[in-house]
C-alpha cells in the first residue's frame, strides 16, 4: 500500500514543483509559459502594483474563471479585488472579463456608448480606465453564437483601443499595458491559444514588462511578400512561411498585436520592401481588419510599391457551422494562406 | 404600518401579513444565509422540519391549494404625501419643519427652473438652440430629493432632472452654455442640449441611451461602499426606462451586492407617447422593488415635502445599512417629451390643464409658504420679475458668446491624442490659416485656452465652482 501510494505521490510532487518554478520570478531565460499563464501573471502583477485594479466577470472568483485565466487570483486577493459579477467616479480600474466576446453584445451599448464615447462627450470630465477582456473568435465546436470575431466591430469605434495578442509574451505585455492605459481597452484573447506554451524571454518575466499599444511586431523577416495577421492566425502564417521557405519564398510575417490604433507604418515599410501583401484574419471578410489594411495601404506611400493587388484571407462569410469538417474549413488554414501567397506572387 | 398592510393586499389575502410584511419590513441586519433560515419566519407557525421545503432558491411553506397570486393594481401600493393639493399639511407629525430659508430655496429653485425652461423652450422654437426638454410639473421630484442628499452624493440622471443641478446652485450661465454649446460649456459643446454634467457638483454627465445609467450607478455605489465613503448614489429614471433590461440588471446587482443606492423613479404618466397603461401591467415600479428584495415606497412627486422625507430616510438607511432603496415618485409630465414632440397627438389638453392648474408642485408649495406667512403676492411679483431678468441676462450672454475653437474637434477621443488625429488637427489649422476668410471663424473662440487633457486624475475647470462664474475666465492652468 505504502509503495503504491508512494508511486502515486511522486509524479504529482514533480508536477507541482514544475508549476511552482513557472511562477518563480528569476527563472532561467528559456522558460515555457502558456498564454493562459501569461495573462494570469500579467493580471497578478497589476493587481499587486495598483490597489485600484480589480477583476470582475462570470465565475472569475472561486471558480478561477471560466477558462481558468484568473486561477489563484481570488485566493490571493479576495472578494474585494476579484468579484463575481457589477465604476467610476471612485477612480477604480476595473478589468471586466467576458466569458466570450460574443456575450459582450449584451452589454455592447455600455462598451460603445458609455465606455468609448464618455470621455469625449463629457468634454474630458469623465475618463473611463476600463479593460474588457476575454476570448474572441472561433473556438472548437461551439457553433455560430459562440464563435464570432469582434476585432472589426470594436476596431471601428473611436474612443476604444483594441489589442489582439497572439503568443504568451503578447498576452502578458498587452494585458499589462491595457490595465495601465487610462482609456477603455478591449483585449481580444483566443481560447484555443490559452493552453499553448511559448518560450518566454527574460524581459517578459519582469514585472514592468509592457508591450506598447499601437505597435506591431515583425515575427519573421522576409523579402518576397508581407503577410499581416493578428491573434491565432499569426501562428498559421509562420507555419506557411516555413513551408514556403523550402520553396525559396521568404515571407515577412507581421503580428499586428494592436487592432486600434493600427500600426500601419510597420506594414507600409514592409510592403515597400517586399512589394506584395496579404492579410490573414479569422473574422468575416466584409468590413474586416484586412479591408481596413488594404484601404490604408492604398491611401499611403506603399501603394506605389505594390506589384500585385493585396489579397485578404478571412473566415468564410457564413455564421460558423457546427459540423467539424465545415467548421475546420470555415477558418483560414495553412493551405489557404499558402494558396493566397502563391496567387499574389503569381506562382 | 400602512405600507405593510398594503403589501399584504398586493400579495393576496391568503398569505397573511407575515410573509408580505417580512418582505417590506425586512430587517436590514439579516443577511446571507440567515435570510432563508427557518427561524427568520418567527411570525409564522410552520410545520416540522421534515415537511418544510428545502429548496435553496426560496424560503417558503408548502401549500396544497392551487392558487395564483393576483397582481393587485386596483388598490396597489399607496402614495405617501405630506401636503394636500392645496398645500396644507395633513399629518403634522410628518411635516419636516424645515426652516424658512430652506423652504424658500425649494421654491426659488423650482420657479427659477420653470422660468429657464420657458425661455429655453422658446429659444428652440426660434431656432436659437437645436433641442430642449422641459421639466414642467416635475420640479418637486428634483428639488425634494436633491435637498435630502448631501452635496457630495453622486447623482446619475436620465435627462429630466435639471432641478437637482439647480438646487445645487449650478449657475444659469452654465445651463445655457451647454444648451448653446458655447465656449463656456465644460462639455466643450459636444452634446445635445440638456445633457448637463458637473464634476464639482457630483452630477454625472447625462447620456442619451435610456437606463444605461442604472447599472453604472450601482457600480458607483458599490465603489462608495468599498471605500467606506458615507456616501449615497441616487439614480433617477422614468417609468419607461424601467422597462429596459439594464434596469433589471441594475436592481438585481444593487440588491445582491448590497449597495448604498437610491433608485428614484419619476413616474410621470408618459414615455414620450406611451402611456403607463401600455408601459406595464403591474402596480407601477414600486411593486417591482420587493421582487428584488429592495425596500420600496411610492410618494406623491408633486409634494416636495413627501419627496424630501422619503429621500432623507432612504439616504440615512442606505448608507447605514448598505442596502438599496426604491422611491417611485408619482407625478405628471405637463410639457411635451421634448421640442421634437407634440403631445396633443396622444393626450387631451384638458388632462394637461388639470395638472397644471390643480396639482402643481410649485403652487402647492406656494400655498404652504403663504399660509406660513413666508411669502405673499408682492414677493411673488418681485421674484417673478427678478428671476426672469436673471434668466434673460444669462440667455443674452450665452447667445453672444463664441463657440469653442474648432481644434477641440479632435481632443478627448483618448486621454492622449493619437498621431493620426494630431495630424488631422494640424491639417485643419493650416487649412484655416490659408482659407479662414471663407469660414465664419468670428463665431468661434480664437485660440483654445483649453488644451486636451492628459492623464488622470482630471481636474475640473475653475469656472464650475463659483456661482458667480465669470465665463470667459476659464484657464488651462488647473489641468
Amino acid at each position: 500500500m505504502a509503495a503504491v501510494s508512494g508511486l502515486m505521490r511522486r509524479p504529482l510532487e514533480q508536477v507541482s514543483g514544475l508549476l511552482r518554478r513557472r511562477f518563480h520570478r528569476t527563472a532561467p531565460a528559456a522558460l515555457q509559459v502558456t498564454v493562459r499563464e501569461a495573462i494570469n501573471q500579467g493580471m497578478d502583477e497589476e493587481l499587486e502594483r495598483d490597489e485600484k485594479v480589480f477583476l470582475l466577470g462570470e465565475e472569475v472568483a472561486q471558480y478561477d474563471g471560466a477558462y481558468k485565466v484568473s486561477r489563484g487570483l481570488w485566493k490571493k486577493y479576495g472578494d474585494k479585488r476579484i468579484i463575481d459579477t457589477p465604476i467610476s467616479e471612485a477612480g477604480l480600474r476595473p478589468i471586466c472579463e467576458f466569458m466570450t466576446f460574443n456575450f459582450s453584445m449584451q452589454a455592447i451599448d455600455q462598451v460603445i456608448n458609455s465606455a468609448a464615447k464618455t470621455y469625449y462627450m463629457s468634454g474630458g470630465l469623465q475618463p473611463v480606465p476600463i479593460v474588457f477582456r476575454g476570448p474572441n473568435g472561433a473556438s472548437a465546436g461551439v457553433a455560430a453564437q459562440h464563435s464570432q470575431c469582434f476585432a472589426a466591430w470594436y476596431g471601428h469605434c473611436p474612443g476604444l483601443k483594441v489589442v489582439s495578442p497572439w503568443n504568451s509574451e503578447d498576452a502578458k505585455g498587452l494585458i499589462k499595458s491595457a490595465i495601465r492605459d487610462n482609456n477603455p481597452v478591449v483585449v481580444l484573447e483566443n481560447e484555443l491559444m490559452y493552453g499553448v506554451p511559448f518560450e518566454f524571454p527574460s524581459e517578459a518575466q519582469s514585472k514592468d514588462f509592457l508591450i506598447p499599444i499601437g505597435k506591431a511586431k515583425i515575427e519573421r523577416q522576409g523579402t518576397h511578400i508581407t503577410v499581416v495577421a493578428h491573434s491565432r492566425p499569426v501562428g498559421h502564417c509562420l507555419e506557411a512561411a516555413t513551408v514556403l521557405s523550402k520553396e525559396g519564398i521568404e515571407c515577412e510575417v507581421i503580428n499586428m498585436r494592436t487592432i486600434r490604433p493600427m500600426d500601419i507604418e510597420t506594414i507600409e515599410a514592409s510592403v515597400m520592401k517586399t512589394n506584395h501583401l496579404i492579410t490573414v484574419e479569422g473574422g468575416w471578410p466584409q468590413f474586416g481588419v484586412g479591408a481596413e489594411i488594404c484601404a490604408r495601404i492604398m491611401e499611403g506611400p506603399a501603394f506605389n510599391f505594390l506589384d500585385a493587388p493585396a489579397v485578404r484571407v478571412t473566415g468564410a462569410d457564413v455564421p460558423m457551422p457546427y459540423a467539424k469538417i465545415l467548421e475546420d474549413n470555415s477558418v483560414p488554414q495553412v493551405k489557404d494562406i499558402i494558396f493566397a501567397i502563391k496567387k499574389t506572387l503569381n506562382i | 404600518m400602512a405600507v405593510a398592510a398594503a403589501a399584504a393586499r398586493v400579495w393576496g389575502s391568503s398569505r397573511g401579513l407575515g410573509q408580505a410584511g417580512l418582505l417590506l419590513l425586512r430587517r436590514p441586519w439579516a443577511r446571507g444565509l440567515a435570510r432563508s433560515h427557518p427561524q427568520r419566519q418567527e411570525q409564522q407557525h410552520f410545520p416540522s422540519l421534515d415537511d418544510k421545503p428545502q429548496f435553496p432558491g426560496a424560503s417558503a411553506e408548502f401549500i396544497d391549494k392551487l392558487e395564483f397570486i393576483q397582481p393587485n393594481v386596483i388598490s396597489g401600493i399607496p402614495v405617501y404625501r405630506v401636503m394636500d393639493r392645496q398645500g396644507q399639511i395633513i399629518n403634522p407629525s410628518e411635516d419636516p419643519h424645515l426652516p424658512q430659508e430652506k423652504v424658500l430655496k425649494f421654491y426659488k429653485s423650482m420657479t427659477l427652473l420653470n422660468t429657464m425652461d420657458r425661455i429655453l423652450y422658446e429659444s428652440q422654437r426660434q431656432g436659437r438652440i437645436s433641442f430642449y426638454m422641459t421639466n414642467y410639473g416635475e420640479e418637486g421630484t428634483h428639488v425634494g430629493s436633491a435637498a435630502a442628499l448631501d452635496n457630495t452624493d453622486l447623482v446619475f440622471g436620465q435627462y429630466r432632472e435639471a432641478g437637482v443641478l439647480m438646487y445645487r446652485d449650478y449657475p444659469l450661465e452654465l445651463f445655457m452654455a451647454q444648451c448653446y454649446g458655447n465656449v463656456s460649456d465644460p462639455g466643450k459643446g459636444r452634446q445635445m442640449p440638456v445633457h448637463y454634467g458637473c464634476k464639482d457638483r457630483h452630477f454625472v454627465t447625462i447620456s442619451s441611451p435610456l437606463a444605461t445609467q442604472i447599472p453604472q450607478a450601482v457600480g458607483a455605489a458599490y465603489a462608495a461602499k468599498r471605500a467606506n465613503a458615507n456616501r449615497v448614489v441616487i439614480c433617477y429614471f422614468g417609468e419607461g426606462a424601467a422597462s429596459e433590461g439594464d434596469a433589471h440588471a441594475g436592481f438585481n446587482f444593487a440588491a445582491t451586492l448590497e449597495c448604498p443606492i437610491i433608485f428614484f423613479c419619476r413616474n410621470n404618466g408618459y414615455a414620450i407617447s406611451t402611456p403607463t397603461s401600455e408601459q406595464y401591467r403591474g402596480d407601477g415600479i414600486a411593486a417591482r422593488g420587493p421582487g428584488y428584495g429592495i425596500m420600496s415606497i411610492r410618494v406623491d412627486g408633486n409634494d416636495v415635502f413627501a419627496v424630501y422625507n422619503a429621500t432623507k430616510e432612504a439616504r440615512r438607511r442606505a448608507v447605514a445599512e448598505n442596502q438599496p432603496f426604491l422611491i417611485e415618485a408619482m407625478t405628471y409630465r405637463i410639457g411635451h417629451h421634448s421640442t421634437s414632440d407634440d403631445s396633443s397627438a396622444y393626450r387631451s389638453v384638458d388632462e394637461v390643464n388639470y395638472w397644471d392648474k390643480q396639482d402643481h408642485p410649485i403652487s402647492r408649495l406656494r400655498h404652504y409658504l403663504q399660509s406660513r406667512g413666508w411669502w405673499d403676492d408682492e414677493q411673488e411679483k418681485a421674484w417673478r420679475k427678478q428671476s426672469r431678468k436673471k434668466v434673460m441676462e444669462a440667455f443674452e450672454q450665452a447667445e453672444r458668446k463664441p463657440k469653442p475653437n474648432p481644434n477641440l474637434l479632435f481632443s478627448d477621443v483618448y486621454q492622449e491624442m493619437p498621431t493620426q488625429l494630431r495630424k488631422q488637427q494640424e491639417a485643419l489649422a493650416r487649412h484655416l490659416q490659408t482659407y479662414g476668410e471663407h469660414y465664419p471663424l468670428d463665431h468661434f473662440e480664437k485660440k483654445s485656452s483649453r488644451t486636451p487633457g492628459a492623464g488622470l486624475p482630471h481636474v475640473s475647470l475653475t469656472a464650475c465652482r463659483s456661482s458667480k462664474c465669470p465665463g470667459s475666465d476659464l484657464t488651462a492652468s488647473s489641468r
